[in-house]
């Protein structure tokens, strides 16, 4: 009977039996933790006393797989980090990798990768704040918001074919341009949108239930968050105003003009707060990228670089010298320089950041991905010491923790 | 007077003059080494100088350099200044026999999990830090995956055939 | 609505055989157990939201503890070390028991050929119907649902007992 106490995933302490408090067990597969990982936790009654996170059930072993792979065929591995917006992971690889080789993007290639990444936040956003929803027993918001998403798929689904881990862009600008359908889609998105936002905001917002979980759920204050290097949205409802678009912009996003949500103490309902505002922020950047874009040349969708840039398969086939820089593309027979490179992007969660050595291979010598959950879920314990066990959920959910960041 | 990557540099050599080398701009990030016994003094200088004011830490995380004799593994921090807006990165090695660097927990709390994970692919011990063990490999591991020297397909499997792949007898 | 199995009808009464009528009524009521580990979870929280709506297969309920349903669907990377938790799931659950491996992930390994995945979740349970997809589209999984459902219809009463259906269980370490 021990042998079935002690599986080898989980260890009771020696002093178990004795003791008053309670080892609970908030197992891999759990319906509300929102992805695997484990928590073993102490509880008095309902308070938590102490908790140990356990990570790495979903552990891909995505940089040593990086090291095997040229350049362009990372790109799917990165969609896989923080797969609910996966466009934002995409392109901050490809410019990362621009950074490398020293490319210029064209405005044009800027402001479609910035409607790409917005859209993406907003996808993100979404699925957080109706989660946060589910976990405190409100189902409906989930089912309503996540209608669209499926909108927001429809979109990425026209310029790259995919919905959700999208592989979107190529390095050196966009695959393929923006067809009528996907403008046609993308306004009637821009138009139903907010009203489906507001209603959303009605459901929540405001709401006496919600506010009464969420307002002191798993807090953390300013210094600790720093200290414990946070970024994101969660760094931004403890009270710093850190955005990586506005401190190094990249991708023209200096063009832009648009607010960053602070909130105060840190707890779930600041971080649901946030992210909400920041949703209605980047529908503002869409629709100013949408202006900024009737003034430039609509056939331009990517950089001028054919040492770089993946040709069309059109041209492949039909013009020998696409063939040629194709074929030295993919064998490898390109320059690339060797040397160090570390981008950082604002991605849903925080900076997502890309450590890129190369020493003139195809392939990456190192590349280390910066994961904005991985480090924050490290605060975890300290946020939920000495609250009751349903905020150890509610604040869980709130950090937006996706497992396949946490563990890459 | 706007803090500059020269300014940095110059008060770095300042302080700990000829033990900080191999300065390198990479892409406008200023890069250097140091001795690895003294990676929580220059960190800590960096932290407490009203000036410097790096007291954010964006990354930790090591490289294998198998070609570098007796200086195999290198730790990488990168250290943010958010009040200015500036990064610098810092680079220590240590030979793979002896693998020690001070842990820098207690300076950064954010240091913990990024110090476990080295530890987990490159083996690189962290003396001082409270709970150096696995957190993404399986615990029974008895090797750090991300050496050069191991594949990355799992060794053990019978039913992957390596004539397909490339990798069989020619 | 279904169609009543052939049999013989009267005036109150339709008479048919055993077996059709239990696989017609396993089959519109499998309570799925989801255990969706990463990207194909999240595609399958759309395939049991509004527009691809799930439920009205008659998975209403969604189970999340294995002794209450019937067909777990693996969406997602499975890792040496959650192996054994999937394990034990699977073991909980009772008889009859289904398994759905959704994603490239869960049926072969997917894109991630490393130390540290396994390739394919029938490496530890038995696997019924695979879904292909990275992910696959939430029209792909009600594709494979509604073959797992034709798999039920058609299974006979005596399988769970039978002798070949107890070596595929030992064979894979099950008792």
């Amino acid at each position: 009977m021990s042998e079935s106490l002690t599986r080898h995933h989980i260890k009771l302490r020696e002093d178990s039996l004795e003791k008053e408090t309670t080892t609970l067990n908030l197992g891999p597969t759990h319906p509300a933790t929102h992805g695997v990982f484990q928590n073993i936790l102490e509880i008095d009654g309902e308070r938590v006393l102490e908790a140990t996170p356990t990570i790495g059930y979903i552990h891909r072993a995505f940089e040593k797989i990086a090291e095997r792979r040229p350049l362009y065929q990372i790109t799917p591995l990165t969609d896989r980090l923080n797969y609910c917006s996966s466009p934002i992971n995409n392109m901050g690889w490809h410019m990362t990798v621009e950074k490398l080789l020293g490319l210029k993007m064209p405005k044009r290639v800027d402001y479609l990768r910035v409607i790409i990444m917005e859209l993406s936040r907003i996808a993100d956003h979404l699925v957080c704040n109706s989660v946060i929803g589910v976990d405190t027993g409100a189902l409906t918001g989930f089912v309503y918001v996540f209608q669209y998403r499926e909108r927001i798929y429809e979109i990425f689904e026209e310029v790259c074919g995919s919905r959700l881990t999208t592989n979107i862009g190529r390095i050196g600008g966009l695959e393929r341009n923006f067809t009528p359908a996907a403008w046609e889609k993308l306004d009637a998105f821009l138009r139903d949108f907010p009203a489906a936002l507001r209603e959303f905001e009605t459901l929540l917002n405001r709401n006496r239930i919600f506010m009464e979980r969420t307002i002191g759920a798993g807090p953390i204050d300013a210094e600790r968050a720093l200290n414990y290097s946070f970024t994101g949205p969660n760094l931004r409802a403890a009270g710093v105003d850190y955005d990586v678009r506005v401190q190094q912009p990249y991708s023209s996003y200096q063009d832009f003009d648009f607010d960053i949500p602070v909130g105060t103490t840190g707890d779930a309902y600041d971080r649901y707060q946030v992210r909400d505002m920041e949703m209605w922020e980047s529908v503002k950047i869409i629709r100013q990228a949408l202006e900024k874009l009737k003034d430039l040349d609509p056939s331009v969708y990517h950089a001028d670089a054919p040492e770089f840039y993946l040709p069309p398969k059109t041209d492949v086939y039909t013009k020998m010298e696409a063939l040629i820089w194709h074929f030295k593309i993919v064998m490898g027979e390109t320059e690339i320089p060797p040397g160090e490179v570390y981008h950082s992007v604002e991605g849903a969660n925080g900076e997502l950041g890309f450590y890129l050595i190369s020493d003139g291979g195809r392939s990456p010598y190192r590349l280390h991905f910066r994961r904005p959950c991985f480090i924050y879920y490290q605060a975890f314990p300290e946020m939920i010491k000495g609250g009751l066990l349903s905020d150890a959920i509610i604040a869980m959910s709130s950090l937006n923790l996706i497992a396949g960041e946490l563990d890459a | 007077m706007a803090l500059t990557n020269e300014h940095i540099k110059e008060r770095l050599q300042q302080q700990f003059g000829e033990q900080v080398s191999e300065w390198e701009e990479h892409y406008g990030l200023l890069t250097f080494k140091a001795p690895a016994e003294m990676n929580l003094k220059v960190m800590q200088f960096l932290y407490d100088d009203e000036e410097l004011r790096f007291r954010f830490l964006t990354d930790l995380t090591g490289i294998h350099y198998p070609n570098r004799a007796s200086e195999e593994l290198c730790v990488v921090y990168h250290l943010h200044n958010m009040i200015d807006n500036i990064r610098l990165r810092m680079k220590i090695y240590v030979p793979v026999s002896k693998p020690d660097v001070f842990t820098a927990t207690q300076l950064y709390a954010g240091a913990n999990w990024m110090e476990r994970e080295t530890y987990d692919f490159f083996g690189i011990q962290f003396i001082g830090h409270p709970n150096l063990k696995r957190i993404l490999n399986v615990d029974e591991m008895d090797y750090f995956p991300m050496r050069k020297e191991y594949p990355l397909e799992d060794s053990t499997r019978i039913d992957k055939d390596d004539e397909m792949f490339g990798r069989g007898e020619l | 609505m279904v169609e009543i199995p052939e049999g013989y009808s009267g005036e109150g009464f339709h008479a048919t055989s055993f077996d059709k009528v239990v696989g017609l009524a396993r089959k519109n009521s499998l309570w799925p157990l989801p255990f969706a580990t990463s990207c194909c979870g999240i595609e399958f929280m759309a395939t049991m939201g509004a527009n691809y709506d799930l439920a009205r297969f008659g998975s209403e309920r969604m189970g999340f503890t294995p002794r209450q349903c019937d067909m777990l669907l693996v969406a997602g990377t499975i890792a040496k070390k959650m192996g054994p938790i999937l394990r034990e799931v699977y073991l909980q659950m009772s008889e009859p028991r289904w398994v759905v491996a959704i994603g490239a992930c869960a049926s072969s390994g997917g894109i991630f050929d490393s130390y540290s995945v396994l390739q394919g979740i029938d490496q530890v349970i038995p696997v019924d119907v695979y879904v292909p997809g990275c992910p696959p589209r939430p029209e792909a999984i009600l594709d494979g649902i509604l073959k797992l459902q034709d798999l039920v219809q058609h299974e006979s009463l005596r399988r769970r007992n039978s002798p070949r259906y107890k070596d595929l269980l030992s064979s894979y370490g099950i008792q």
